[in-house]
């Protein structure tokens, strides 16, 4: 069995970054959007990882900007749910499309 | 040699009056303004006497000459070392004798206003006014710097608007007050911009430095003045021919006379002090004061002078044959006997026998001063009386009025140029001066004083003989008014009688020499028979209530009605600046800025709408679509980078 490489890995968070696109325009349901989200994130987190390993393996940056994109991920988690429930409290909906009062 | 307090305290006394009224006037010192204000002019005056006695017969003449003092000078703005403003008093023969003028009218007309304005609301702002007036004519009079004398331009100017529009609930009065600023302030762009090419080119604007820079013809300034030409003209000659402009503004020469006759709006007083007696020869004083120049630089310019002078006696003294309203005809009269002390300096020359005419205008302001400002208080009392200005409501009153009666045929006479009177003695040495230097405008300043005899006695017969007076309407409880007001009448009568004695001509001339004066009965035979001849048609006229006006006017038609009309010169100005100023320039300039200024900035902010409303459908409010251009944003620019930048 062959030993994945860089452009395995790659390939993975591409996929995975699109996926997360994808999900984040075309879904209507602002928690699968902020899952979307997580995704984007979670690939380029992988991306540093892989980079790190096979490009610079002596450095730990991309270890710690990962550790800081989980981190602030977290966070941003949080701030998202509460600004959801609070427009579920207004709107009785979280559909995003419903969403649209802040605008010119 | 001179006080320099002394002579200080001779303008500023009376401002000290303007500041103590104009601000505690109102409140604290209502009653009383009136007579602070003639206590402290009377000082003034008392010690302008004392300043004349003192320069002609104690220290002003050394070796037969009198001498010019400047026994203050205070450097205001230095410019450089050699340019500066000062503010100085000079003192020579013409500004004594000015102070003198200026200072016995102006008490003359304080007292006669105690009486005048009795009762009036505004009687502390009124005496602040006269108060200002007073300053600043006297310091006008004794400025020893072009620029001093520019600035209590100015200022006399100001007063002259504030006392003309002094009833300013009138709008006629309005109107009159700031046509005359606006006349004169024209002019004093043209007297602004002569002050400015002269002591550009003398580098000075000291008037003793001035005149010696720009007479001797071998200095270079004069030299650089003769050679810079503009039009045709060197600059010299444009300097003095402009700051000639702002005197004929002041002096109500023609074509810049228009504003003096409506003037009369003011309280009578003021048009005694103001617009007959003091402000109006600011003019002539102006021309006289920078006489060497005009004389021995640019004869050109005083011979334009001389002219200016004889055609605005003549064309007033005609405009006065036909005016009504006793004030207006004063104040014609007025313009006609300053176009006769402007034209005297107009053909004098310089020192010697030549200079007679500079001393008969100084002579002949000195008289005029007199029995000017007495027909003004006179015709002051007559309204005061009638409480009207039209003569047709006049006639008679030499009963009601003896002292007024009196004391205006004084001043009649005099003005007329009848023997032994005053006006007489001044109005002979123009003429003799006229005559031996320009014979034409002789001609014209003989007509002029056969027409000043008919017209002042046309004034005096309407208002105390014709027909006799009846009341019109109202109350007719006062008699001819106070001993304040009888009192001046009566000292200018003297004034106005006795001037004539005054030897002149060894006191007052072109060079500072005594200028020997010689009447000669047979030249003096002309104006004098013109003018009894005046006062005869006057009577043959007048003296009678009868028809003969009616009929000698429509028999002459179109030129009495032109004469009536003062020659449509108001109606030429106002279709200049109406028709001509207002529709070619004003609304030219008000399209240009409408459109094209106004247009640039409708167009900014038009096309910031326009962009606006084009852009404004970005922010729709949907969050996916902001994401989609975020991510088509960062596609492009890692394009950008990765194609493009390298």
């Amino acid at each position: 069995m062959m030993e994945p490489g860089l452009y395995h890995i790659l390939t993975v968070s591409i996929a995975l970054f699109f996926i997360g696109v994808m999900g984040f325009l075309t879904r209507r349901n602002l928690i699968t959007m902020l899952m979307s989200l997580e995704l984007i994130l979670n690939s380029v987190n992988l991306n540093f990882i892989a980079f790190n390993k096979y490009v610079w393996p002596g450095k730990m940056d991309g270890l710690f900007f990962t550790i800081f994109i989980i981190a602030i991920a977290a966070a941003e988690a949080a701030v998202a749910i509460a600004i959801i429930i609070n427009l579920y409290r207004s709107n009785q909906s979280i559909d995003v499309t419903n969403a649209e009062d802040l605008k010119y | 040699m001179p006080n320099a307090i002394n002579i200080a305290l001779i303008p500023l006394l009376p401002f000290a009056g303007f500041l103590l009224s104009g601000l505690f006037g109102r409140k604290y010192i209502r009653n009383f303004a009136g007579m602070l204000g003639t206590a402290l002019i009377l000082g003034s005056a008392i010690l302008a006497l004392y300043t004349a006695y003192d320069y002609f017969f104690v220290y002003g003449k050394v070796d037969g000459v009198y001498q010019q003092f400047v026994p203050l000078k205070i450097t205001w703005l230095a410019f450089t070392k050699e340019l500066s403003i000062d503010m100085g008093l000079v003192i020579d023969p013409i500004s004594v004798m000015m102070l003198v003028v200026v200072t016995f009218v102006s008490l003359m007309v304080h007292i006669y206003s105690l009486g005048y304005l009795k009762g009036e609301e505004r009687f502390a702002t009124y005496y602040a006014y006269l108060g200002l007036f007073t300053f600043s004519m006297l310091g006008l009079v004794l400025a020893s710097n072009i620029f001093q004398i520019y600035i209590f331009w100015e200022l006399v100017g100001v007063s002259s608007f504030l006392l003309i529009g002094f009833y300013y609930d009138k709008p006629s009065a309005v109107a009159a007050s700031k046509k005359a600023f606006i006349v004169t302030r024209f002019a004093d762009l043209g007297f602004l911009i002569g002050i400015l090419i002269l002591s550009y080119f003398s580098g000075t604007l000291d008037f003793q430095e001035l005149i010696a820079r720009l007479t001797s013809p071998e200095s270079n300034e004069a030299k650089a003045a003769a050679a810079s030409t503009f039009l045709g003209a060197s600059a010299l000659t444009w300097g003095a021919a402009l700051v000639f402009m702002g005197g004929a503004g002041k002096s109500a020469m023609f074509p810049l006379h228009i504003w003096l006759p409506d003037a009369m709006e003011g309280p009578t007083p003021v048009s005694a002090l103001i617009h007959a007696a003091t402000m109006v020869v600011a003019g002539v004083y102006l021309v006289a004061r920078l006489f060497p120049v005009f004389a021995l630089s640019t004869p050109a310019v005083l011979e334009m002078i001389g002219w200016v002078g004889a055609v605005s006696a003549i064309v007033a003294a005609v405009i006065a044959c036909t005016q009504t309203d006793i004030k207006r005809v004063l104040a014609y009269s007025t313009m006609s006997q300053i176009g006769y002390m402007m034209f005297a300096l107009g053909v004098s020359k310089y020192g010697g026998e030549a200079g007679l005419g500079y001393t008969a205008s100084m002579f002949h302001l000195f008289t005029h001063a007199m029995f000017k400002a007495l027909l003004f208080l006179g015709a002051g009392a007559v309204i005061h009386y009638v409480h009207s200005n039209e003569m047709k409501d006049m006639g008679g009153l030499r009963k009601k009025m003896p002292v007024t009666h009196f004391t205006f045929l004084i001043a009649c006479l005099s003005i007329a140029g009848v023997p032994f009177l005053s006006g007489f003695y001044s109005k002979e040495e123009i003429l003799l001066a006229a005559y031996h230097s320009n014979t034409a405008i002789y001609y014209i300043a003989l007509v002029t004083s056969g027409l000043t005899a008919f017209y002042m006695f046309r004034l005096y017969f309407n208002i105390f003989w014709n027909k006799p007076y009846e009341a019109h309407g109202g109350h007719h409880g006062h008699g001819e008014g106070g001993l304040v007001m009888m009192l001046p009448l009566i000292l200018l009568a003297i004034g106005a009688a006795g001037a004539g004695y005054i030897p002149f001509g060894e006191l007052v001339s072109s060079d500072g020499k005594a200028l020997e004066s010689h009447f000669d009965i047979a030249f003096s035979a002309a104006p004098v028979l013109l003018g009894l001849t005046g006062i005869a048609v006057a009577a043959w006229m007048y003296l009678k209530e009868n028809k003969k006006p009616e009929n000698m006017a429509s028999s002459l038609g179109g030129i009495y009605k032109a004469a009536y009309h003062k020659f449509y010169i108001d109606e030429l100005y106002l279709f200049i600046t109406k028709k001509v100023l207002f529709n070619l320039v004003g609304r030219t300039a008000a399209w240009f800025d409408r459109t094209i200024v106004d247009g640039l900035v409708n167009l900014t902010g038009n096309t910031t709408v326009l962009v606006a409303e084009g852009i404004k459908k970005f922010q729709s409010g949907k969050v996916q679509q902001y994401a989609i251009y975020f991510l088509a944003g960062v596609v492009l620019l890692a394009a950008f980078f990765v194609y493009v930048w390298r």
